[in-house]
């Protein structure tokens, strides 16, 4: 057969299989159980860290959980 | 050792501009040959002077200088790539305006693509540049990966539209809509284009939040689709090294295929996937509370990119397009209307609680707007997709309309939005310098896209029923000339809403302007605020 052909075949057939399995897996993936905790944590990213980078492990981090308590 | 490397490749490379500008085929390529020479040359002394100086300490916090850089490219671009397009609506309206004395140059031909990419990617790409660099940097609490790297991306990328438009100007296209200029300069864009990837990725790689936040995967799927489309759609040959002509890998229905491709996931990936990463950053912090459903937020993104790269056949309708794929990309550009409302919902909604900011908050009001004219757009979009629909509006002005409610309103309004957002907090000000003066560019703003839209609809559709009206024998009835007389008034109309839109973008750069001169410093703020 040719490529196109089985490329063709390929792509009408498995690939279409997986995409869509794929997809419908994602949109169950995120109303899993306990996303709803996570996903709130997530959606305050832009809140936490508008001024400077988060610090490394060795550094006073305290000013950050302030602000994320602000913001529970 | 690497200042001696690059000391290198600037040198030989300024050296192979002089030649090529030398040996050079065509004007365009001249031209481009001598602006690069010196930029070369001048990047080379720049270095020379620089060689062994003590580097000084990489500084730890958020690397905002590219970002600066980005937003007044951005605001310098919106207002050179408004004025191209306000003066070539004119000239559709008054062909006096096609100058004898400029003929060759400044034709509607030569500045059209001009003010495309003027817009698209000078004023939205210098946009999303930069804002994707302060979105990503804030929601990963890390700086930018790869350290000057970034500068290279602004420069290279900002030194790719002046080659573009020069270029354009010059008459060195590959004809291809949104994607004309030619090899070199597409060489150029990828360069830039892997090393902005690189930054982005390298920032996220770097991150100190465990997730990345969801307007990171838009800008990234928004940088990693327009990198695949633009080297698959730029595929060509060069005639010579010494010249601007290039001849397409690809030919007939396939290269008009690719092309379309390319052209409406250029509409789907940089100025949709892009600037919905811009709303899901922006929209939350100007309203000072958390996107309305994270949920929704996944569901649009993987919805969006798994529907979006189909779309393209809905420009080649009857066409020599075979009909499968045609059906194929209607049928998708209509399942596209469920995740663009979807992201509608969750832009708007995302104010919920908080809609009397609306009445004192021009900002937001603007990124409002913006999200409606996204929902309208993306309406109207798949309905003009549907074969029956375009077969009266293809070729007709209800395009043109489209697109601009589209770019005008949604990229446009969001931008400004964005940039009014950044400028106070990039230069470290208290606030804007007048909140009235955001309200006039609301103002003129919407009135002129409204102007703008409407214009172009009834336009559009009156030609699109001219072309197509037959007297009891079957003859046409109109000639072409006949609908060209026919839409004079509107084009005026049209024009003046470009008018309001360019006055609206210059009252925006004087205020911007101001705020960085005049507006009071941010004062210390004590460790308690919260992020404004």
């Amino acid at each position: 057969m040719e490529t196109y052909s089985i490329l063709r075949e390929f792509a009408d057939s498995w690939m279409l299989l997986f995409l869509f399995c794929f997809f419908i897996g994602i949109a169950f993936w995120a109303f899993r159980p306990g996303s709803t905790k996570i996903y709130e944590d997530t959606a305050n990213i832009p809140f936490r860290h508008e001024d400077k980078p988060a610090c490394d492990e060795d550094c006073d981090d305290s000013s950050d959980a302030i602000i994320k308590e602000a913001w529970k | 050792m690497w200042d001696y490397i690059k000391l290198v490749i600037l040198g030989v490379f300024a050296l192979f501009c002089a030649i090529a500008a030398s040996y050079a085929r065509d004007f365009a390529y001249q031209v481009h040959a001598i602006i690069l020479m010196l930029v070369s040359a001048g990047l080379f002394l720049w270095t020379l002077r620089g060689i062994d100086e003590p580097k000084p300490v990489i500084p730890t916090g958020y690397m905002d200088g590219p970002i600066r850089a980005g937003v007044i490219a951005t605001a310098f671009w919106g207002v050179v790539g408004f004025l191209a397009g306000t003066f070539i609506a004119f000239q559709l309206a008054f062909p006096a305006l096609n100058f004898e004395w400029a003929q060759g140059y400044a034709n509607f031909g030569r500045l059209r693509p001009l003010h495309t990419s003027a817009v698209i990617f000078a004023f939205g790409g210098n946009a999303l540049i930069a804002s994707s660099l302060y979105i990503v940097q804030r929601t990963s609490a890390a700086r930018l990966w790869g350290g000057n790297a970034a500068w290279f991306v602004f420069w290279g990328y900002n030194l790719f539209i002046v080659l573009a438009a020069t270029g354009y100007l010059l008459g060195a296209t590959q004809s291809k809509e949104y994607a004309e200029p030619e090899w070199y300069v597409d060489l150029w864009l990828t360069i830039v284009w892997v090393v902005y990837l690189g930054v982005f990725l390298g920032t996220i790689m770097n991150r100190k939040e465990k997730h990345i936040y969801v307007a990171n995967w838009f800008l990234l799927s928004f940088i990693v689709t327009v990198a695949m489309l633009h080297v698959i759609n730029n595929l060509s040959v060069p005639v010579s090294i010494f010249g601007s002509r290039s001849v397409q890998l690809f030919a007939g229905v396939q290269d008009a295929m690719v092309q379309w491709w390319y052209g409406h996931n250029a509409v789907g990936f940089f100025l949709t996937a892009g600037f919905l990463g811009m709303m899901y950053y922006f929209v939350p912090k100007q309203a000072e509370r958390p996107v309305y459903s994270y949920k929704l937020s996944i569901i649009h993104f993987w919805a969006l990119i798994f529907l979006y790269i189909w779309a393209g056949p809905h420009h080649l309708h009857y066409t020599a397009l075979p009909d499968w794929a045609s059906t194929l990309g209607m049928v998708f550009s209509i399942i596209l209307w469920m995740p663009s409302w979807g992201g509608m919902i969750n832009g708007l909604m995302t104010l919920s609680g908080a809609w009397d900011k609306l009445r004192t908050d021009p900002i937001i009001r603007m990124m409002v707007v913006s999200i409606g004219f996204y929902g309208m757009s993306t309406f109207e979009g798949p309905m003009m997709s549907i074969r029956a629909v375009n077969s009266l509006s293809h070729y007709t002005d209800w395009t043109i309309g489209h697109v601009h409610s589209g770019a005008l309103g949604w990229n446009g309004m969001i931008t400004f939005g964005a940039l009014y957002f950044l400028v106070p907090r990039l230069w470290n000000r208290e606030r804007l310098y007048s909140l009235s003066l955001v309200n006039w560019h609301f103002w003129l703003a919407t009135i002129g896209i409204v102007l703008y839209a409407a214009a172009m609809w009834v336009t559009g559709i009156m030609e699109g029923l001219m072309w197509r009206e037959v007297d009891a024998n079957g003859f046409l009835v109109n000639s072409f000339a006949d609908t060209v007389a026919a839409k004079f008034p509107m084009y005026v109309v049209r024009g003046l809403g470009g008018i309001l839109y360019l006055a609206g973008s210059v009252i925006m750069c004087y205020n911007l302007w101001m705020t960085i001169r005049r507006a009071p410093a941010k004062q210390e703020a004590p460790s308690m605020v919260p992020a404004e």
